[in-house]
């Protein structure tokens, strides 16, 4: 997902002028394309990332397009006024890529783990928020951020991830994908995750199948803003609501999905269970699999605590 | 205080102040009249420089701020705001009558200038160590589209406390943006007192100078100074360069000068508006 998404910034590069690339401190094999085929519109700027989001402003004002790139915890925990005042505030189309969204750097520990990334440039007015869930995706989205005319953070996976997304299934941003759809029964539920989350949703969704249970999975790759109106629909006549996200369960997309049906569905609102990461820093190493495992986050995890949930509303 | 504020400021004969300086010193009043409240200090310090780059230096069209050739100025202080509402207005981008609305409900003159609101504001600033990185992000802009625009930004003494501003420092330097021209306002006193207790930016002009800034210093009151100077810029054609303004905070009202706590009045009743106007009596 990684190569596959600065690669295309260097392809809108071709395609458009006004698109710049600036990292921070990255792999020089990243740039080098670019640095080759369009020397003056790739910067490499240092570990500088309160300074480089305001020149990414200040270039944008412009009327240029910032692509701007380094490890997801910098791009948004350090520089956090920086993306609220010179980005949000101004409104300026800068794009912030960050690498290893969630629990991707798991062997690096708790200060290169992005694990509320989402909630906290979800909380900026202006900000668009998107976490794609494959590198097939990841082409589909990129096709439109030239056009889009605000900022967005891009929250990057692990890269190699498997591909379950479809292009027939189309990409818009802002707007939720359902990527399986329950027929009847009794015992219906609706799956909402974003990110790589859905692809161990996908298999989450496999697994109640086999054991009777239908569900909608419906991937949610731009969290902000929200398509309310396909979690809205997708919630009615469910049984329960299951959000899965890499993410603290702070102010994420569950909590941004509980927002849209406690402010959408009246007193219908379906009962709603949140899986993603407890409100703690990582006290483990290992794999982003290993993780991921500890905090149920696996398919079968998945699905055993849709199970659970299942059990509460028939009893 | 006073003697640790004015330590680094080197021995200047300052002029009195001539009319048009105590003018637009008359016009912030007005807005502190309106506001009933303000950074007095820190905008006072500022008028003599921002009076200079707009009656002088600044290429711009108040009917048309957006020009695509226009000199971007970037006052990265935002709290001294009113030294820049009252060069706008006396420009012409907005009536003068505007300055009596500052700070209230709808007025589009706030405590901090926002770009959206003001015509001929360049950048929302106010959160400090902003600035910089963005002239620099515009510097380097400007001279990719192969436009000769130059960029100025204009920061406060202890708004250069933040890091934000050095590694743009680095930034600039490195792509030798001789089209940005950094000032600063070297008051010498932070909203916490003398900058020299709170966190000591000596030496100030070698620091620059090592981030590969052209410098000069100049006394910030100075008005034939100052347009030398600035006549003059760039000071290098492949480095951009920074000047140290020496002002003094609250200049030009004798009980306001030199003291903190006029960094931000609130409240302001109408007997020290009156004290304030009485201090800046023309002739």
């Amino acid at each position: 997902m990684r190569p596959t998404c600065v690669n295309k910034v260097f392809d809108l590069a071709e395609r458009d002028p006004r698109v710049v690339y600036i990292g921070s401190d990255l792999s020089p094999d990243l740039t080098a394309r670019m640095k080759q085929e369009m020397p003056g519109r790739a910067f490499m700027e240092g570990v500088s990332e309160a300074h480089v989001v305001g020149m990414a402003a200040g270039l944008a004002m412009e009327g240029f397009i910032p692509f701007v790139h380094t490890i997801a915890t910098f791009i948004t925990r350090r520089c956090y006024e920086q993306v609220a005042v010179d980005l949000c505030l101004h409104n300026l189309p800068v794009r912030l890529i960050g690498n290893g969204g969630g629990l991707v750097y798991a062997p690096l520990g708790p200060t290169h783990l992005a694990i509320e990334d989402v909630a906290i440039m979800r909380a900026l007015p202006n900000m668009t928020v998107v976490s794609v869930c494959d590198a097939d995706e990841m082409v589909r989205f990129m096709d439109q951020t030239l056009d889009w005319p605000g900022p967005i953070y891009i929250r990057l996976a692990k890269g190699f991830d498997p591909i379950v997304s479809r292009e027939e299934l189309g990409f818009e941003i802002g707007k939720a994908i359902p990527m399986r759809v329950a027929a009847g029964g009794v015992d219906r539920v609706l799956l909402v995750s974003t990110g790589v989350a859905t692809t161990r949703t996908l298999a989450a969704a496999e697994l109640l199948a086999e054991n009777g249970v239908e569900s909608t999975v419906l991937h949610v790759h731009t969290v902000k803003p929200l398509d309310i109106a396909a979690v809205v629909h997708y919630s009615h006549d469910v049984r329960v609501v299951v959000t899965i996200e890499e993410h603290t369960l702070v102010g994420g997309l569950g909590s941004a999905v509980t927002e849209a049906l406690v402010d959408g569905c009246g007193s219908r609102i379906p009962l709603i269970r949140r899986l993603g990461i407890p409100d703690v820093f990582a006290v483990k190493y290992g794999s982003q699999d290993q993780l991921m495992a500890m905090y149920g986050l696996q398919a079968p995890q998945i699905a055993e605590s849709v199970w659970e949930t299942l059990k509460l509303v028939s009893a | 205080m006073a003697t640790d504020a004015t330590r680094a400021m080197p021995r200047y004969q300052t002029p009195p102040l001539d009319q048009r300086s105590i003018y637009l010193r008359r016009l912030v009043v007005r807005a502190l009249e309106g506001g009933g409240r303000g950074h007095i200090g820190s905008s006072l310090s500022l008028i003599e420089i921002m009076r200079v780059l707009y009656d002088e230096v600044l290429r711009f069209r108040p009917t048309d701020p957006a020009w695509a050739s226009r000199d971007r100025c970037i006052l990265s202080k935002g709290h001294g705001c009113l030294a820049q509402y009252v060069m706008l207005a006396d420009k012409g981008f907005f009536p003068v009558d505007v300055l009596d609305g500052f700070c209230r409900y709808d007025s589009i003159l706030g405590g901090h200038p926002e770009a959206a609101k003001v015509p001929g504001v360049e950048a929302s600033t106010g959160a400090l160590g902003h600035g910089l990185p963005i002239g620099m992000g515009r510097a380097l802009a400007i001279r990719m589209k192969g436009q000769d625009a130059r960029v100025f930004v204009i920061t406060g003494d202890g708004e250069i406390n933040e890091g934000s501003v050095w590694e743009a420092a680095l930034s600039c330097s490195k792509h030798h943006l001789s089209n940005l021209v950094l000032m600063i306002d070297y008051n010498k006193i932070q909203s916490a007192g003398a900058t020299s207790e709170i966190l000591d930016l000596e030496p100030l002009v070698d620091k620059w100078r090592s981030f590969g800034f052209a410098t000069a210093e100049v006394d910030g009151h100075d008005v034939e100074a100052l347009r030398r100077l600035l006549y003059q810029v760039p000071l290098d054609h492949d480095r951009p360069t920074a000047i140290i303004c020496h002002t003094i905070k609250g200049k030009g009202i004798a009980f306001t000068e030199n003291d903190a706590e006029w960094h931000h009045k609130s409240s302001l009743k109408a007997d020290v508006i009156a004290e304030m106007y009485a201090a800046l009596r023309v002739g």
